[in-house]
């Protein structure tokens, strides 16, 4: 069971974004970046699928925000290879584009699936790996929640996600790009002392990304925070003021009589 | 110019998706603006009565195949596909669904068309869309412009009403000859629903719902603590239940549970658009975010930017001392 994860570094929504001068991007000077949360759940499934059935995981990622870090976590988690494809992405990257250059990246290599998140918080132009998919000729099927490998078969049962906690499955047959919604456990932790020391005794691959930028099919004009319409009433004070002002409110509305 | 624009259809369980009637309510008024017309694709198998429904559709265009009986990505890539190179409409409404998400950008890459996913509005302006969609969690809006060339627009639900799509009138009804799904890389097996022990959370009126801002499992216990004394239950947004803190008949969003409650209070809840779908038709909705900034905001009524460890235990007493005979 050869697994490809396809992972990014994201802005983190914990911190202020701002927009840039030119007003179409975000301010990259003070941005901080993690690891797109999906990315992270679909290299646990693929961790879980490797100790279910051997094989190896290898993960890619364009040399965007902290992608050692993010590749040298994988590797301290239990991924065998890391490779991060370096090119000018200060700017950030569309989801066409990465999926030109993972194409370039993965076209006559070997392997068994390719799992990535779902979707990304900036994939403005939709996720990169079902894009991908289409490239290599391969099956998809994203917002996946769970997965099951038959090798003898040739094939994955995977458990896709639908509205009002209905889940459908379907029968994939292999190889295959899942779009992970979540892995059937949460994401392992792994001490920051772990990834120092994988840091010591591993490396990660570096090849140059290749593949057509692909640009202007979407011309962004403008970037903005959106405007509070309807915005809430803000509740102001100590902790038992507003608690109290809660009480009204709900007693207003009938509730908790 | 015209825009002549075709919307995917999509439907579970013998229903069509309220998306569906957003995206064409939405399809029709920018149609209308510009003398073009609309075309649904409506995907299935015996599915006629639904074709029926789309009756605001300039013509439904009813793709009917064995094959097609139960949503399965590649055969409504590979239709989809087909029609819209046939039909080639100015522009592409399909749902930002779990449906949608499988076929949109897949379909911009076949046909060689731009997409834009996550929006919120739409409008045609001197011949081009132009489209907000909503990123970074709800925190900023991007405004793209688009040539009327075949771009797809993935549409969030909830964006447009949804009454402006059903209306009372006879429908237009072509249908299309399905081809070349014989030999389909995935096959679709079974629907598997939530195994109904636990309480019914749709049929919950109070609901207090916590989110990443719960910070560990322990703090669980506090909110249940309220929950209890204000005869509601606790549900959580979809980091919660990925920790595995609550199950999943409890998660609120798009892949959760759609709830109306009377009061929805929504404790260290940022807003995602995935987690807003499944709760912003509650009655009263109270957000307790540290970040003023949250999105939540946006949609709450009332609102306080405080640690909902020193809110909920607050909140909790002043309820139980409006309990208490005098």
């Amino acid at each position: 069971m050869n697994i490809v994860v396809l992972m990014k570094q994201v802005p983190d929504l914990v911190e202020e974004l701002e927009v840039d001068a030119g007003g179409t991007l975000l301010d990259r000077a003070w941005l901080r970046f993690i690891t797109s949360e999906y990315d992270d759940h679909a290299l646990e499934q693929a961790l879980l699928l490797k100790e279910q059935h051997g094989g190896t995981v290898r993960v890619l990622a364009l040399d965007m925000g902290e992608a050692d870090e993010m590749l040298f976590t994988a590797l301290a988690k239990g991924a065998d290879s890391a490779v991060k494809l370096s090119g000018d992405f200060a700017t950030g990257i569309d989801s066409h584009s990465a999926a030109g250059i993972y194409r370039h990246a993965l076209e006559g290599a070997s392997f068994d699936l390719i799992l990535t998140g779902v979707q990304a918080i900036d994939d403005l132009d939709g996720p990169a790996g079902a894009m991908l998919a289409t490239h290599l000729g391969l099956p998809y099927i994203g917002v996946v929640s769970g997965i099951d490998v038959d090798t003898a078969n040739g094939e994955a049962h995977v458990r896709k996600e639908y509205p009002g906690g209905l889940l459908a499955e379907f029968t994939v047959d292999l190889p295959a790009v899942i779009g992970i919604q979540a892995a059937m456990q949460p994401p392992r932790y792994v001490p920051i002392s772990r990834i120092r020391q994988t840091m010591k005794t591993a490396s990660i691959d570096e090849t140059a990304a290749q593949g057509e930028r692909i640009a202007g099919a979407i011309s962004v004009e403008r970037m903005y925070k959106p405007e509070r319409a309807g915005s809430a009433t803000m509740l102001e004070g100590s902790a038992d003021s507003i608690a109290e002002r809660l009480l009204d409110i709900l007693t207003e509305h009938g509730i908790g009589r | 110019m015209h825009a002549n624009i075709l919307v995917i259809a999509e439907h579970l369980k013998g229903r069509l998706s309220g998306i569906v009637f957003e995206m064409l309510g939405k399809a029709h008024a920018l149609a209308t603006e510009t003398g073009g017309g609309v075309e649904v694709l409506l995907m299935g198998h015996g599915v006629r009565a639904l074709a029926e429904e789309l009756g605001l559709a300039s013509r439904v265009l009813l793709c009917d195949h064995p094959a097609l009986a139960a949503y399965t990505p590649q055969a409504c890539l590979d239709v989809a596909e087909q029609v819209i190179a046939r039909r080639a409409p100015d522009l592409v409404l399909i749902a930002s669904s779990s449906m949608g998400l499988d076929i949109a950008a897949p379909l911009s890459v076949r046909l060689g068309v731009p997409h834009v996913s996550s929006c919120r509005d739409l409008r045609i302006t001197a011949g081009r869309a132009i489209v907000t969609s909503q990123m970074y969690g709800g925190k900023m809006l991007v405004e793209s412009h688009l040539d009327l060339r075949g771009a797809i627009v993935s549409v969030l639900p909830g964006a447009f009403p949804e009454d402006a799509g059903r209306i009372a009138r006879e429908a237009v009804i072509e249908a299309l000859p399905v081809e070349g799904l014989d030999a389909p890389h995935m096959r679709f097996t079974r629907l598997i629903e939530q195994s109904g022990t636990d309480i019914d959370i749709t049929q919950t009126p109070v609901l207090i719902a916590v989110g990443r801002g719960i910070q560990n499992r322990e703090n669980i216990a506090m909110v249940e603590e309220l929950a209890a004394i204000a005869q509601g239950a606790v549900c959580a947004s979809r980091p919660v239940v990925d920790q595995g803190w609550l199950p999943m008949t409890r998660q609120i969003g798009r892949s959760g549970m759609i709830v109306k409650p009377k009061l929805y209070m929504a404790l260290g809840i940022s807003g995602a658009p995935e987690h807003v779908e499944g709760m912003k038709d509650a009655e009263l909705i109270v957000a307790v975010n540290t970040d003023a900034q949250a999105p939540i905001f946006g949609i709450a009524h009332y609102g306080v930017v405080a640690d909902i460890a020193d809110v909920v235990p607050a909140l909790t007493e002043a309820l139980r001392n409006a309990h208490a005979p005098a």
